[in-house]
């Protein structure tokens, strides 16, 4: 259990309400749930309160959110402290989470929460420009491409001090780097294409005619983009050294 | 080695359309009503035969858990909820299932829905896994527009799916926790009995499942429960998803038969450990939760639940956490002591007081600066908190630190030994904190 209380009153804004178009999707979520069970919409009601705060939650969105579901503000309360996504704090432009748990630490997030403290400053402290800011959170179930950090709602993975740098660089600029693995991979399949599903016999329909390509252009990840067409051609990236077994990548 | 003929997901690394033009390509959606013909009973009794064990850890029989929703349906509904709160260090499985594969996910919702005359079914989605959860709407968005699920649907079951999603607590992949928290309160795990398939959500009968355990079901009612039983050996069949994790050359999910080799999956998928077989020191075969496995215990291992409770460990989501002999262990099991203190609900004493005291007594351990008695302590305490809770997460917070007295014991008293060598200033602390 971690100690989770609410921002001083001095940053704590004087009201919240949803804008009309958050309170017409409120609408669709509440409507997913049997009626007098509006208050199972809670934790997405909280989490749209907290994208429109700008990723920390107010004292006044839980009240506003405990009015429009009915319940007790004591009750939304405990749901917010409870659950870590929901910041209580100020968070940067951009919050970066990193996973700090066992799988992503045997493959280097010391490293990566050291890059962290270094360029970004304290654990939960916003960077002057108020662009960043950075906390160890645990696992986040992307453990086959560790180490890794959660950016707002993406997924950076297979970190190096390297890429990580780069990672941070785009953000300090205010840009969004392009998502999901920072190396040469297709999502969590082997680093130099898959040992499985290789058979193309299984993508075909039973008429004998191709159901669809089968992914050819990207297992061959020496001369093309991963996710690009076919025909774009790119200078070999680097690769990781998958061939020296007594080399250990990434360090 | 499995061949690709016989895997079920089979567009595991995103290479193919994860939309439903290309999920029919691959066999989704085939014959889907045939199935529900089949009748309640019938899609159970093929679930049962098929030997299929749950997929999020704790290994019961799917089949049995379906045939405990009552038979009639009464004045109140029947629920069907996915557990796609995937939390479980070392595990990411379900992600990939949502995101490249969503369709057998659907596909098999409206079946075990159907099977347990549920016609609603909510997905309960980590909060962190977004961009799947996007995914994952997507798809069933297109499952509505093509009359696939719904109200009036070509396959004559009403069924309503939803996508719920969390915020972080890794107490919601507890079942009961889960419907607490679907419920709108905090995901504090209820006592048991009454069970969820007589009292669960709302009330309500109801029947919480892994999202892989769902997404195998239609392959299942597919291919036939004697395919699926061939797989694998008795009592533990099957295709299983493994995540590989820690000090291998190539981390990565694979599908794999049940029963495969530790040293089979490893060399073959994951590129071996790195620097070598003889350079493991330990494996943690499914998912933190479990007691970690020395190297000389993995030569011959078969990955399944009866082989690994055997060695007082378990298969649980049959993630592979791998560490070679680089890695400071003790300090490795002192992490996960601290992911279990964070995720602790504070519902039960044992839980809430002891997930924070072993921890910080690992944590000194593994500096050294401890009492050696003290590991019987330690011991004796993980022994107390283990089976005294309301829910498992007190066991999952005792079995990694007994798994680590059991096999490096010699390893945690080298320490103190080299600590207590070395003049300190500080005395060593006492162990009540």
């Amino acid at each position: 259990m971690a100690t989770r209380r609410l921002a001083p009153p001095e940053v704590q804004p004087k009201e919240f309400a949803f804008t009309a178009e958050n309170l017409a999707w409120a609408k669709t979520q509440i409507a997913k749930y049997p009626d007098g069970r509006q208050a199972s919409a809670v934790i997405p009601l909280l989490w749209k309160a907290q994208e429109q705060a700008g990723g920390w939650l107010p004292q006044k969105a839980i009240e506003h959110v405990a009015g429009m579901l009915g319940m007790a503000d004591i009750r939304v309360l405990e749901v917010a402290t409870f659950y870590t996504m929901f910041n209580l704090e100020p968070v940067g432009k951009f919050n970066v989470q990193v996973c700090g748990t066992t799988p992503c630490v045997l493959r280097g997030a010391d490293e990566i929460k050291k890059i962290c403290k270094r360029r970004i400053g304290d654990e939960h402290h916003v960077s002057a420009d108020g662009k960043l800011s950075w906390v160890e959170v645990e696992c986040l179930g992307a453990c086959v491409n560790a180490p890794m950090v959660q950016v707002n709602y993406d997924f950076f993975e297979d970190l190096t001090p390297e890429n990580f740098e780069k990672v941070l660089d785009e953000l300090q600029a205010g840009r969004m780097p392009k998502p999901g693995t920072q190396i040469d991979r297709q999502f969590s399949a082997p680093v130099g294409g898959p040992t499985t599903l290789t058979d193309p016999s299984i993508y075909k329909k039973k008429n004998g005619q191709d159901a669809e390509p089968v992914g050819a252009a990207l297992t061959d990840d020496k001369a093309k983009r991963p996710g690009e067409a076919a025909n774009v051609r790119d200078a070999g990236t680097p690769q990781a050294p998958v061939a020296d077994k007594t080399a250990p990548r990434g360090r | 080695m499995l061949q690709d003929k016989d895997r079920i997901f089979t567009n595991l690394y995103g290479l193919h359309d994860s939309g439903l033009k290309g999920a029919r390509s691959r066999g989704s959606w085939d014959g889907t009503k045939a199935i529900l013909a089949k009748g309640r009973d019938g899609i159970i009794n093929e679930i049962k035969a098929s030997g299929l064990r749950g997929r999020g850890g704790a290994g019961f029989p799917t089949g049995l858990k379906w045939s405990f929703m009552p038979k009639q349906v009464g004045p109140r509904p029947h629920y069907l909820i996915v557990n796609a709160d995937e939390s479980e260090p070392g595990t990411c499985k379900d992600r990939e299932i949502m995101r490249h594969d969503p369709h057998l996910l659907i596909e098999g919702c409206l079946i075990a829905g159907f099977a347990m005359g549920a016609n609603a079914g909510y997905i309960y989605v980590r909060g962190e896994f977004v961009r799947e959860r996007e995914r994952l709407q997507a798809a069933i968005d297109e499952a509505y527009e093509a009359k696939l699920i719904g109200k009036d649907n070509i396959h004559g079951w009403d069924f309503d799916l939803y996508v719920h999603h969390g915020a972080g607590a890794y107490i919601c992949g507890e079942e009961t926790a889960l419907l607490e928290s679907l419920e709108g309160k905090k995901g504090m795990p209820r006592l048991k009995p009454p069970f969820p398939a007589n009292v669960g959500l709302y009330g309500c009968p109801s029947t919480v499942n892994n999202v892989e355990s769902i997404a195998v079901a239609p392959d299942i009612m597919r291919r036939g429960a004697a395919w699926f039983s061939s797989i694998g050996r008795p009592n533990n069949t099957g295709t299983k998803l493994f995540c590989i994790s820690g000090h291998v050359n190539k981390p990565c999910n694979v599908e794999e038969a049940m029963s495969i080799p530790l040293r089979e999956l490893v060399e073959k998928h994951a590129g071996g450990v790195r620097g070598g077989w003889d350079n493991l020191l330990a494996v943690i075969p499914g998912g933190s939760s479990v007691r970690c496995l020395p190297a000389p215990l993995c030569n011959d291992l078969p990955m399944d639940f009866d082989s690994l409770v055997k060695l007082k460990s378990g298969l649980g989501t049959a993630a592979v956490i791998v560490m070679d002999k680089s890695t400071d262990i003790v300090r490795a099991i002192a992490r996960i002591a601290y992911f279990y203190r964070h995720e602790s609900c504070g519902q039960c004493t044992p839980c809430r007081e002891g997930t924070g005291w072993m921890w910080r007594v690992v944590s000194r351990m593994a500096e050294g600066r401890a009492q050696k008695r003290e590991i019987d302590m330690l011991l004796e305490v993980s022994q107390q908190v283990e089976g005294h809770t309301i829910c498992a997460l007190g066991d999952a917070a005792a079995w990694p630190i007994q798994g680590l007295i059991t096999h490096f014991r010699g390893e945690i008293e080298r320490r103190i030994d080299e600590y207590a060598a070395n003049p300190h200033s500080e005395p060593v602390a006492v162990a009540a904190e």
